[in-house]
């Protein structure tokens, strides 16, 4: 059988960044060892709301579920350690909205002792569904910064008529590894990852696509993949331009589909899932290990001894730095995730989440200049891997017109900063749009409930107008009686009103 | 550990407004150094004056508008505005006309509509065409170019001052002595007394394309304007699109009357065609900024420049082409939008 090709399609814009890599790939991913404390935030992930089933008290072991999502979608929580439930409580945590979450903190014993969950002998001989449920057990989630919960993701795949599950191996932002050292020195689990998430689709073909600038991973999958024999696989190389890690993005690039508007990827018969995020799939089904741990990369120049880590889960900011040689005098800004697309947090009290990729410490940027006047220039647009007009949205986002916004597809934005960069009048144009998503979104709920106001304000019109003609036709038919009745009725009638009239 | 939050990305830009605009004036030497050669060093003056009160009513209107002057004057803007104007007129000009010029630009089109970014017309041809209206006379004075019939009539650098600074000419001399209208005047005259093309083309002023002297002025604009492309300063449609808005009607009147119009390379290297293409039309602010809207603004300016040319009373049209085609950009840039990537339409969100 001979692979298949695939057209391979062209992506608007983007950038060539110096990707700040080689700094964190020099040496093997290290082990930081399990800390003190564990802090494990209790909604971790997208979708639906999880709540804890440990009390304060309670003795945990590595790889018990702490906490549950209530309805059926989302994830759990397991205990990334073994020992004692010390606190449930808010924490400062790195989020996009808010700086504290309620967190399950935990006092590590040292034993790392492990409950005993069942496993399973086969994966392959699961139907599709059952392996979903297990996936679902296992906690995993997307591992690219998403996080949205795999099993989810997966089942809301199984509706659709899917063509290719990708893996998405690109890691095209600057200084971020994690993802280039796990297909280095775990492309076998990858692949058998992508197997499992085969099966559970159902889908036959798997496209695994990493940057040209990963040669190592690159060869070391190829390997894999010749001990693997899985036809089904197929290795693609692409271009380092960022974005292309982006998710409509990288559909658009490995199938020449694009992702509708609001749509999602398996509208265009596709699912694609984080390299990573196929790695503990396959911990979880083939060696019944949890996501407890993950890979993350603790890098820049406010960092001595900048490395890939592999840590638990709810393990604090500051222990991981501390592992990779404590900060150095330059250390100004902790910003969780990449330079473009992450968190800047003010405190390393924070634990590392399941979506932390990376932990990036670095002095004070150089000095960017005085923001000036847009003249209009146009980069901003060439490099929109959408084909926004950022230049357009930016006026109309200082003017508040939601209406133009939503014309020029302000909504559409993926906010992966690309405008910002080459911007030279050093507008923060990112940042100018997230508000003004922000207050779109206020507008839309402040319409809803605008709506909802009127709906009942314009039934409560049509009650009173409904009761208005009964009472006219009741006023009507008594009217039409008394005519019968004849003129001494009507007299009486008269009568009654006028005395009626006098009591008012 | 606490840490200062900052906005993301965590990215220095590599380019700058000042960067740019100095890379376009630096694109401009060459040229520069050919009209001096050509026309004298009245062009050295020119540049002064221009760039002296346009730097002074640039710093004048942000102080008046409760800004700091040194930061608008550190991106540049202001010199690029004076550096073309002072590619626009004769090197023969009297102070205070091209002061009148630059102060126009930069505070009534530039300032007066908002400042840098905000200018719908551009400053330099908005001050051009003031000038070109107020003082016509001055503004049709071309010395003969050197290599040409009265070479050795050229002022000295001295004798270019004192007129600069008086519009006195040396004792004894006149204007028809070192004077010659401009190619396209005699293009347009010679046409307007119905004489052939290549009757017209036999004056001494004619190159072997456009005029004698212009045409290599424009070739040194070109190299600088291609170089700007190589460096994306500035991109290719609006060069593309005024050569095409020239070129094509002017190529197919030529083939229909080859008598009573003038060549297509005529056309491009005499008046300030190149100089548009490259350097005035490119000027973001007041372009259209859609990749293919740029391309319509470009055609729209070539092709009214070659209207003007052809049936307006005026040698040139760049200026007012440029002018008009400057209000047309919000209109441009509207229906040129392109697609959104996940639309099917570039209709915007619903669409």
């Amino acid at each position: 059988m001979t692979a298949p090709t695939y057209d391979l399609g062209k992506l608007h814009g983007g950038l060539r960044l110096t990707a700040h890599k080689r700094e964190s790939t020099a040496e093997l991913i290290k082990d930081v060892p399990v800390p003190s404390m564990l802090v494990l935030p209790i909604e971790q992930h997208v979708g639906g709301p999880t709540r804890p089933v440990v009390r304060v008290g309670d003795h945990v072991l590595k790889g018990q579920v702490i906490a549950e999502p209530e309805r059926e979608l989302g994830a759990p929580v397991h205990a990334s350690s073994s020992g004692t439930v010390v606190a449930i409580d808010q924490w400062p945590v790195s989020r996009r909205f808010g700086e504290k979450a309620p967190c399950i903190v935990i006092e590590c014993d040292g034993k790392d002792k492990a409950s005993s969950a069942i496993a399973i002998d086969d994966y392959s001989k699961l139907e599709p569904d059952e392996l979903l449920l297990r996936i679902l057990d296992g906690g995993i989630v997307g591992l690219g910064g998403a996080v949205f919960p795999t099993a989810q993701k997966l089942m809301q795949a199984r509706t659709c008529k899917i063509d290719y599950l990708i893996l998405n191996g690109v890691e095209c932002e600057p200084y971020i590894s994690c993802d280039d050292v796990l297909m280095r020195e775990c492309a076998a689990e990858v692949l058998s990852g992508a197997q499992i998430l085969m099966h559970a689709l159902q889908v036959n073909v798997c496209l695994v696509a990493v940057e040209s600038d990963k040669p190592e991973a690159i060869l070391r999958l190829g390997q894999a993949l010749a001990d693997l024999d899985d036809q089904r696989i197929v290795l693609k190389q692409l271009p380092s331009v960022y974005p292309s890690g982006g998710e409509d993005q990288l559909v658009q690039l490995v199938t020449n589909r694009e992702v509708p508007s609001r749509g999602l990827p398996t509208d265009v018969g596709c699912v694609v899932q984080n390299v990573g995020t196929a790695a503990a799939v396959h911990d979880w089904i083939v060696n019944n290990q949890p996501l407890i741990s993950r890979i993350t990369t603790v890098t820049g120049d406010g960092v001595d001894a900048p490395a890939n880590i592999r840590a638990r889960i709810g393990t604090p900011v500051a222990d991981v730095i501390s592992f990779a040689g404590g900060y150095t005098d330059q250390a100004r800004h902790l910003i969780i995730g990449g330079p473009m697309t992450g968190k800047s947090v003010t405190t390393d009290e924070i634990p590392l989440v399941k979506a932390s990729n990376c932990v990036l410490v670095v002095s004070d940027a150089p000095s960017q200049g005085d923001e000036l006047p847009c003249i209009r220039c146009g980069d901003c647009a060439a490099v929109c891997p959408v084909r926004l007009l950022p230049q357009q949205l930016l006026w109309y986002a200082r003017a508040d017109d939601e209406k133009k916004l939503r014309d020029f597809c302000l909504t559409d934005c993926i906010e992966c900063g690309c405008c910002d960069l080459v911007c030279p009048s050093r507008i923060p144009l990112t940042a100018n749009f997230r508000k003004a998503k922000v207050h779109i979104q206020e507008l839309a709920d402040e319409k809803a409930r605008a709506d909802r106001a009127k709906r009942r304000f314009e039934a409560r019109n049509r009650r009173l107008e409904r009761e208005h003609q009964e009472r006219a036709a009741e006023l009507a038919r008594q009217k039409s009686s008394a005519k019968a009745a004849g003129p001494a009725a009507i007299a009486e009638i008269l009568k009654r009103k006028q005395n009626k009239d006098e009591f008012e | 550990m606490r840490f200062e939050r900052r906005e993301l990305p965590y990215w220095s830009a590599p380019t700058s407004v000042a960067s740019l605009m100095l890379q376009v004036l630096a694109a401009l030497v060459p040229a520069a150094f050919a009209h001096v050669w050509f026309f004298g060093p009245g062009f050295i003056f020119n540049l002064l004056v221009a760039s002296i009160f346009a730097v002074a009513g640039e710093g004048l209107m942000m102080w008046l508008r409760g800004r700091s002057p040194a930061a608008a004057l550190s991106d540049y803007s202001a010199l690029v505005t004076a550096a073309l104007l002072a590619f626009a007129i004769p090197s023969l000009t009297p102070w205070w006309v091209t002061a009148t010029g630059a102060l126009f630009g930069v505070i009534v089109a530039k300032h007066l509509y908002g400042g840098l970014g905000f200018n719908i017309f551009n400053p330099a041809m908005a001050g051009y065409v003031v000038i070109l209206v107020t003082f016509p006379a001055d503004l049709n004075l071309w010395v003969a170019p050197r290599m040409g019939d009265i070479d050795y009539q050229q002022l000295t650098l001295i004798q270019t001052l004192v007129f600069t600074l008086t519009g006195n000419l040396p004792e004894g001399l006149s204007f028809d002595a070192i004077s010659r209208a401009t190619p396209l005047d005699v293009m347009k005259t010679g046409l307007n007394r119905l004489a052939t093309v290549a009757e017209i083309r036999t004056n001494p002023v004619m190159g072997d394309f456009g005029g004698r002297g212009w045409e290599w002025i424009g070739n040194f604009l070109a190299i600088g304007g291609f170089w700007l492309m190589i460096r994306k300063i500035i991109r290719w449609q609006i060069p593309l699109g005024v050569g095409l808005g020239l070129l094509v009607p002017a190529s197919i009147m030529y083939l229909v009357g080859p008598g009573t119009n003038p060549s297509p390379g005529f056309h491009l290297f005499a008046g300030a065609t190149i100089l548009c293409a490259f350097f005035i039309a490119t000027d973001p602010v007041s372009a259209a900024t859609s990749t293919r809207g740029r391309f319509v603004y470009g055609l729209g300016i070539g092709f009214l420049t070659w209207c003007i040319r052809r049936w307006g009373s005026y040698a040139d049209g760049v200026a007012f082409a440029v002018l008009i085609m400057n209000m047309a950009v919000p209109a441009i840039d509207y229906l040129t939008r392109p697609r959104v990537v996940g639309h099917s339409t570039g209709d915007g969100a619903d669409g």
